[in-house]
């Protein structure tokens, strides 16, 4: 037997507890979500009428399958306000993703050609303002962009413009936020990929007679695909759910779906629909949550 | 210059028959070339011709400059000092791509990416050769390192060994002027690298491409190349044909890079014809062949080969009115190494030091072999001494 | 060896404005925390005076205290929790629900907080537990150990196996060989994520705002109601605070990782 072998029985005795805690705390209340999705909104605490009492035989349990509807799915359908939350979700996401590929790359192409001293440094220099507050960072910038904040004023003193301009609750102001709050989630992967690329190849390709733009073109991105799938997963799938960002700094009159969900919850107290809105979500992003994990166990298991 | 360049790199890229200067001119000419990192020396002063269809190594311990003597050959480095003609042209600030020189990389550097054919036809492609003859020129060089039918691999799907021929293959697809190999064999196992020697020397000699390799390893160096330059703290050392750098190595630490070597201070006697009589710290007396005296001093060193070293029980008869025609020390045998094809004895003399005999086991069973603690004669010719500066 | 400077002027002025752009909004609301003007876009000179309207507002400092609270506890539970998780997956080989396991530790990285915080409120609600300080720090414990796994599992699979085989070459059992040879040299990362678990603690919004109960408000919480009611001098203050607190948590971070290994392992992989 090998010493792998040997070591692995008392590793595996260490899933017990965080294995049962995930299953009770993550995959469990998915099915709480499901179950509740599919029941009818009433008046009352919690809000929702239960249709489920395990303690009541099975009777009960077939009355209560009678009782599941899709209701909710079928208001999420119909509703324009759904839809279009869901479309615009989307829209936003795969714009800031794209926008934040478009100024990650360049950045992170920069850290992996600085000198290996240098690189450390550049990384940490990155990784510390995501250790900052989210919600501060947000909160930085809409010090910056309201009426009468610092780039209004920069504007207005370098005549760029001559009124100040409206910033805050703009799809514009959004987008800051999201490329501001996301960049470090871009930069890292990418980094990560381009530090770990072999200078030999793009040696190899600028001596067979490629210049820099098509070593470039030809060699260094195309290896750098793995590293933009990672960002790009790990920007887009939280985006898609975003609340906080578009809640702060965009307009109310369209909504993503992270800010509707969150309205019928807190303000509507429809936990039904609420619940079925998160379901649909949840299924929407569950092909790029499947890369995502693919992605993410490949990484991390490669060593062994 | 760029236009020129564009030119040169034309013509060694798309035309069948590369350009080679005038015979009476190097094909790269190396002047006085030099390269500093921070405050280390990498190459100091490296002067150094090459002439066109030369197989010529570059020598030494790692650390000694010449993979960055090699790098910018290449153009990944530019010289702080210097010239580097090709073809009479200076290319010392070119970038590697104007340039009709290519290199295998030690790492081979295959892009993973792209498939055996593609990676042969990224040069080819980059010259703005036609489809078909790109088509042609792969077949033509899968062909001349012997991988047909593996075009569609990735480099991944390939043995070491294979791997090696591609980016051997690689490199030679835009007909360089000049073939870089940056310690092309290190990776492959004992067997293969040397059948692998066998196979670079003949593509060479068939393709009368220049090669310019670089290499730790003297006796890869030594089989495969016409003329060696051994390179130590970023200077040339000596620049030598295999042979004479081991026969007549210039100094102390090139006789003993190359080869294994017993070296002997001392101090010049007397002058005797063509031969010195030395008198060594630890080895008495020893009469050397030398046409030239000592310029600097009387002080300096013997150096002899050990598979120069004869050992007998008795030693040999004297030539008559030649005392001192022959070297003898006596001794007693300290220590055997059996090496397969060779033994080395250490023989500890009786005048102190210790002289190193390489002997070979030229029958299978030995009778005459010596044992431990046996009273020996070392000895050796005039001839087989070499004079060396302390 | 050193290569031909691979540094072109285009990478120079990247880096330059990536990292402006990253650090601009922050140093500036620093700066503003201390403006003694009210309004936040005038300059009226230095002052602390939002420092001590914030030390006087006790629904803020309240919430402050049970944001520490949530995010000390959530914090070392989670650390315990992933190490654990990123052991069995690194050292573990195969076992039954392998897949399951690691695809579940590392999908909340990415889920959005809505959905995770609404599934744990629902199972809240159905176990009728009592919301408050202890929903919110099983629900951040349920995201934060996934980061913490991460972090962990990066490390001990970059960790040289033979040095574990070398223990139990010279004489210990596996669990002695972990303890006494892999441990020491994962610590730098299980410090690592206990910083990030407590610092995600500490950021989070969403999932807190689901699963807290009335009463017990997180920092993050308040900050947002005031936010989103404008622009105020004492959340700048608060801002600021909570900037240095973790300014000073990733310095003893890497000091204590510098101590104990001599690898330079960064400060976090994340």
């Amino acid at each position: 037997m090998s010493a792998r072998r040997i070591f692995a029985r008392p590793a595996r005795f260490a899933a017990i507890a965080p294995y049962v805690w995930m299953v009770l705390l993550f995959l469990v209340p998915f099915a709480f979500v499901l179950k509740i999705s599919l029941s009818q909104t009433a008046i009352a605490q919690p809000p929702y009428e239960p249709v489920f009492d395990l303690t009541a035989g099975r009777a009960s349990l077939e009355a209560a399958f009678a009782a599941l509807s899709i209701d909710n799915f079928k208001l999420l359908v119909s509703d324009d306000l759904y839809v279009y939350a869901y479309v615009r979700s989307l829209t936003v996401a795969v714009t800031a993703t794209a926008l934040l590929l478009l100024i990650g790359y360049p950045i992170a192409y920069g850290m992996a050609r600085l000198p290996t001293r240098w690189q450390a440094v550049a990384m940490v220099l990155v990784i510390v303002p995501f250790w900052t507050s989210f919600l501060i960072r947000i909160y930085a910038w809409i010090n910056i962009l309201q009426h009468d904040g610092l780039l209004n004023r920069i504007l207005l003193a370098l005549h760029l413009v001559s009124q100040p301009v409206v910033w805050l609750s703009t799809d514009s102001a959004m987008y800051i936020g999201i490329v501001y709050s996301y960049l470090p989630f871009m930069i890292l992967p990418l980094y990560a990929t381009l530090a770990k690329m072999e200078p030999a190849l793009e040696e190899a390709a600028s001596d067979l007679g490629a210049p820099p733009r098509q070593v470039f073109w030809l060699v260094t991105f195309p290896l750098s695909l793995p590293g933009v799938g990672a960002g790009v997963l790990l920007c887009f799938i939280p985006i898609v759910g975003e609340f906080v960002i578009p809640d702060l700094l965009a307009g109310s009159n369209s909504l993503m779906i992270g800010q509707t969900l969150w309205l019928e919850f807190f303000t509507n107290k429809d936990w039904p629909v609420a619940s079925a809105a998160a379901i649909v979500l949840l299924v929407v992003l569950l092909v790029p949550l499947l890369l995502y994990e693919r992605l993410q166990r490949r990484q991390l298991e490669q060593g062994r | 210059m760029a236009e020129e360049l564009r030119k040169m790199e034309a013509a060694a890229g798309v035309a069948d028959v590369a350009t080679h200067p005038a015979p009476d001119q190097p094909l790269l000419r190396i002047e006085g070339v030099a390269k500093t990192f921070g405050t280390f020396r990498a190459v100091d002063g490296v002067s150094l011709d090459i002439r066109a269809g030369e197989f010529f190594a570059l020598l030494g311990p790692s650390g000694c400059g010449k993979t960055t003597l090699l790098r910018m050959l290449a153009g990944f480095e530019a010289p702080d000092e210097g010239r580097i003609l090709l073809g009479g042209k200076d290319i010392a600030h070119a970038l590697p791509h104007e340039r009709p020189i290519n290199m295998m990389f030690q790492s081979y550097a295959l892009f993973p990416h792209l498939s055996v054919r593609d990676n042969i036809a990224f040069g080819p492609k980059r010259a703005g050769m036609g489809r078909a003859d790109i088509d042609t020129r792969v077949a033509e060089m899968m062909a001349l390192v012997k991988l047909e039918g593996l075009e569609k691999r990735k480099p991944d799907q390939l043995s070491g060994g294979q791997r090696q021929r591609v980016a051997l293959a690689r490199a030679l697809a835009r007909r360089p002027q000049l073939l870089l190999l940056d310690e092309p064999l290190a990776a492959l196992d004992k067997k293969l690298r040397e059948s692998t020697q066998g196979e670079l020397m003949e593509l060479q000699r068939r393709l009368g491409t220049t090669f310019i390799i670089v290499t730790h390893d003297q006796e890869e160096a030594m089989t495969m190349a016409s003329r060696i330059g051994v390179m130590n703290a970023g200077k040339l050392a000596q620049v030598a044909s295999p042979r004479e750098l081991y026969e007549a190595p210039r100094s102390r630490w090139i006789a003993e890079f190359v080869g294994d070597v017993n070296l002997f201070d001392g101090e010049f006697k007397l002058r005797d014809g063509h031969r010195l009589v030395i008198a060594t710290r630890d080895a008495g007396t020893l009469v050397v062949a030398e046409p030239r005296e000592p310029t600097d001093g009387t002080r300096l060193s013997v150096a002899i080969r050990p598979e120069k070293v004869k050992l007998s029980r008795l030693g040999p008869v004297s030539e008559a009115g030649h005392e001192t025609a022959i070297n003898r020390l006596d001794g007693m045998v300290a220590d055997i190494c059996y090496l397969g094809g060779s033994t080395v004895y250490k023989v500890k003399l009786d005048t102190g030091g210790i002289v190193q005999a390489s002997v070979a086991n030229s029958a299978r069973l030995d009778a005459d072999a010596y044992s431990l603690n046996q009273h020996v004669v070392a000895w050796f010719t005039p001839d087989d001494c070499v004079v060396l500066p302390p | 060896m050193r290569k031909r400077s691979r540094l072109s002027h285009f990478n120079i002025a990247s880096l330059a404005l990536g990292l402006g752009f990253l650090y601009l909004p922050i140093l500036i609301l620093v700066i503003y925390s201390f403006n003694a003007s009210r309004l936040v876009t005038v300059w009226g000179g230095w002052s602390l005076r939002w420092y001590h309207e914030f030390f006087g507002d006790r629904a803020m400092i309240e919430a402050a205290w049970m944001s520490l609270k949530v995010a000390a506890s959530s914090a070392s539970i989670a650390t315990l929790l992933g190490t654990l998780a990123a052991v069995a997956l690194s050292r573990g080989e195969r076992f039954g629900g392998r897949t399951l396991f690691s695809g579940m530790l590392y999908a909340p990285l990415v889920m959005p907080e809505v959905i995770t915080g609404l599934s744990l409120l629902l199972l809240f609600v159905a176990l009728n537990a009592e919301r408050g300080f202890w929903t919110v720090t099983i629900a951040h414990t349920t995201l934060t150990m996934c980061f913490v796994a991460v972090v962990v599992q990066s490390r001990l699979g970059s960790l040289d196996r033979s040095l574990e085989e070398a223990a139990m070459d010279l004489g210990c059992d596996p669990v002695r060989a972990f303890v006494a040879v892999t441990l020491p040299l994962i610590a730098p990362a299980i410090i690592a994520g206990w910083m990030l678990a407590f610092t995600l603690s500490l950021d989070d919004l969403v999932i807190a705002s689901f699963t807290t109960g009335p009463g017990s408000a997180t920092l993050p919480i308040r900050i947002y109601s005031e936010v989103r009611l404008g622009v105020k001098p004492e959340i700048n203050a608060i801002c600021t605070l909570v900037i240095g607190l973790i300014a000073i948590v990733i310095v003893i971070a890497s000091l204590a990782s510098k101590l104990s290994s001599a690898q330079g392992e960064s400060a976090a992989p994340l």
